[in-house]
């Protein structure tokens, strides 16, 4: 725990508040919706359809991304090759990445129209089957492979070199190598990595909006979405709500019970001296999995850049404005997003009520964002008409959803710099503002353009609460991108989705890069 | 028993050469600043990088492109010297067998060289069990099962206090006494190279510039030494 390093009660009143606020914001909505609910019947034989798709899909995508990546994060620690830290990278980028496009993408490769159906029409073969389960763990996969890599190979980095040097002067086969390291490493990160990727995958909307739906396909996300949609049933919605929060809240406990490794470890290029590698085996099976997850990730986003490229310039006006909309909106969340972690996270770091503060801050993970934007809905529609307050409801509930992820990143920066300058701050005398400017700021600068660029880029991409109440002139990019695939304007579509690409990632590296000038080590 | 002879590697901006000769049963200790080259001539020697030039022979044999599990020797890490979910027994008996399927006779041994180092009935506990200097004693018991003539120490006591270390310096110049072990340590500390070793290898900026029986070069101490003293 950080020391106190100084009794800023301003600061303490400022976070407490914005926690309040916080706490209000998400679970207020809920209330609100619980509130209007005028019937409650349970749920019926589609939303246990639902609770167990969602569980199923789940559990197999966490289990087939941690499998795969085990082989992919081995080759990656054991193998030097021009373009290794390039690729693990990349392997950060998806997670930035707008689901919307790499659905796009994943379609280009292995729809029934893709470049894998094709192949397997030349030989006779039936085409791929993409919507359903399939296509929802394959989407969920080619999101969470690449984190999956990162959790495990931070552990496989982890293990000291003197080790591998012991092993090796004891003659340690390739057998023995994998039963006294790395069985024992995989043992202690792979089910916090399983975890973190059932977490992820239960919250699933986007994805199974676009390649799941139907009784046999649909997550408690995507219910709720058609409970508030299609049929306007708040009390179902909140009921479903509910079993969200619960599903979380189950799976979120798991992960703190089981230490999660961090993904975002610093040194993942750096390769492990090995030598149990010079194996023919060992060779070939670290090329082919490392080919494997290459292509696996980098032919949709090639497809979309091949198909898309052409008709960046010739799209329909609307899309243009929507991305400038899009963008804007963006740029407020990322706004709103910082305003809000900052002094959450100095209260977090000044270690008062840890516990409940840090719960209040990873909230929005477990409460169903169309619930809360519904709910803010319900709350304003008195003053406000729905689509007039899409745009900000959507931009505050982007803003709560990046919460976590920053909170995550700047604690850290501010816990390290009260370490190191908080005595010697004390000892200056150096108080308040002037102790915030030049001992917190320039240590936080970093994580804090990070986070900003990822509320940005999540904001960006998102596909969720802006499909339940925008107006059709008020789409953002991912809606507009979502109503041309929709209308089978497939050539557009993908244009679209290479300037969301675009501009995503701009974002984000904007930010990102921002944060890093004049920032402290 | 153990020579290099005109050894040169080159990494980046840093060159390393060495000669030295070093006859069976002596005890070297090298010494030098951070980034001399210290841990680099150990990991010559081991085998875990290769000389550009030059040749290594361990009792006569030439080995400088032996793989590192032929090599006949020993190594003790200052960290990372035993493996966290095996026992102390285990972690002993992974110098006979990886696959840790032991006989009556290993086993024995294994008991036999856990006694030798003052670790008797603690065989079912794990290294996290253990005190820094107990984890560190489990190590020495391995090198000793292994019976390799050379070892190779890397600052293998520098994270205990200097009570336990000296425990422990005491405890490998007996058992090199018993075995006759021949032994290369590196240190940060002469006192700790005094304690142990009957050479002294001074190593800066990845060359030997002192080197010698310790008695002869501390009897009349050269300027180069006088920072370590």
């Amino acid at each position: 725990m950080a020391e106190r390093a100084q009794p800023v009660n301003l600061a303490d009143g400022i976070g407490v508040a914005v926690a309040a606020l916080v706490l209000l914001a998400v679970m207020g909505p809920l209330g609100a919706v619980l509130w209007r609910a005028e019937s409650f019947s349970g749920l019926g034989p589609a939303d246990w359809a639902a609770v167990r798709f969602t569980i199923g899909q789940a559990l197999l995508s966490a289990a087939l991304s941690v499998g795969l990546a085990i082989p992919v994060a081995r080759a990656l620690a054991r193998r030097r090759f021009p373009g290794r830290g390039i690729l693990i990278s990349l392997m950060g980028a998806p997670f930035i990445l707008p689901v919307i496009v790499a659905v796009l993408g994943l379609l280009a490769v292995f729809g029934r129209r893709g470049a894998a159906s094709e192949i397997l029409g030349f030989f006779g073969l039936p085409p791929i089957e993409v919507y359903g389960l399939h296509g929802v763990v394959l989407a969920h996969v080619f999101f969470n492979l690449p984190l999956a890599v990162r959790l495990i190979l931070q552990g496989w980095l982890a293990i000291p070199v003197e080790r591998f040097r012991l092993g090796a002067t004891l003659g340690f086969t390739a057998s023995d190598v994998a039963r006294h390291m790395e069985r024992p490493m995989l043992r202690a990160v792979c089910p916090g990595a399983f975890l973190v990727i059932f977490l992820i995958c239960t919250t699933s909307f986007s994805v199974a909006l676009m390649l799941g739906g139907g009784p046999r396909a649909t997550t408690v996300e995507l219910a709720i979405y058609q409970a508030f949609r299609f049929d306007f049933d708040l009390a179902r919605a909140a009921l479903l709500g509910l079993v969200q929060v619960a599903i979380c809240v189950v799976a979120g406990l798991m992960v703190v019970w089981i230490a999660v490794p961090h993904a975002a470890g610093t040194g993942l290029d750096r390769p492990l001296e090995r030598w149990d590698r010079s194996g023919t085996v060992a060779r070939v099976s670290d090329w082919i999995a490392i080919c494997g997850a290459a292509l696996f990730l980098l032919l949709p986003l090639g497809a979309i850049f091949v198909r898309g490229v052409g008709g960046l310039f010739d799209m329909p006006g609307l899309i243009y404005a929507a991305a400038l909309r899009s963008v804007l909106l963006s740029l407020a969340t990322a706004t709103v997003a910082v305003a809000l972690s900052v002094p959450m996270a100095l209260l977090i770091a000044r270690g008062r009520a840890r516990g409940l503060f840090e719960t209040i801050g990873a909230l929005s993970i477990a409460v169903s964002p169309l619930v809360v934007g519904t709910g803010l809905f319900v709350i304003l529609r008195p003053f406000v008409s729905p689509s007039g307050s899409a745009l900000p409801v959507t931009g505050l509930v982007n803003a709560l959803a990046a919460l976590p992820f920053i909170l995550r990143a700047l604690v850290p920066a501010i816990e390290q710099a009260e370490r190191g300058y908080g005595k010697l701050a004390r000892s200056l005398d150096m108080s308040g503002w002037h102790y915030g400017r030049h001992v917190i700021l320039p240590r936080i600068r970093r994580p804090l353009g990070f986070g900003a660029g990822l509320a940005a880029a999540l904001s960006m991409g998102d596909l969720g609460v802006i499909t339940l109440f925008a107006a059709p002139q008020q789409g953002t990019l991912p809606l507009e991108m979502f109503r041309l695939m929709g209308a089978y304007r497939m050539e557009e579509a993908q244009a679209a989705a290479l300037l969301l690409l675009a501009l995503s990632l701009g974002l984000f590296w904007i930010f990102d890069r921002g944060g890093r000038i004049h920032a402290a080590t | 028993m153990l020579q290099l002879e005109a050894i040169s590697l080159r990494m980046g901006d840093f060159h390393l050469s060495a000669d030295l000769a070093l006859a069976k049963g002596r005890r070297l200790g090298v010494l030098g600043p951070s980034g001399g080259g210290k841990s680099t001539l150990l990991s010559v020697i081991a085998g875990f990088l290769t000389p550009d030039a030059g040749q290594i022979r361990i009792n006569s044999e030439v080995v400088t492109n032996v793989p590192v599990p032929q090599r006949p020797l020993s190594l003790l890490f200052q960290e990372g010297n035993l493996f966290p979910h095996l026992t102390v027994f285990q972690n002993v008996g992974l110098g006979l067998r990886p696959d840790l399927r032991f006989d009556s006779d290993q086993q024995g041994a294994i008991g036999d060289a856990l006694e030798q180092v003052g670790l008797s009935g603690m065989d079912a506990r794990l290294p996290g069990d253990l005190s820094g200097g107990q984890r560190s004693r489990v190590a020495l018991a391995r090198m000793l099962l292994r019976q390799k003539p050379l070892a190779l120490l890397d600052e293998p006591f520098a994270a205990l206090d200097p009570g336990l270390r000296s425990e422990m310096l005491a405890l490998v110049d007996e058992l090199c006494v018993k075995t006759g072990l021949t032994l290369v340590m590196v240190s940060h500390d002469l006192r700790d190279v005094e304690k142990l070793c009957t050479d002294l290898c001074l190593l800066e900026d990845g060359a030997i510039s002192l080197y010698g029986p310790l008695e002869q070069i501390l009897a009349n101490p050269p300027a180069a030494l006088k920072p370590w003293m």
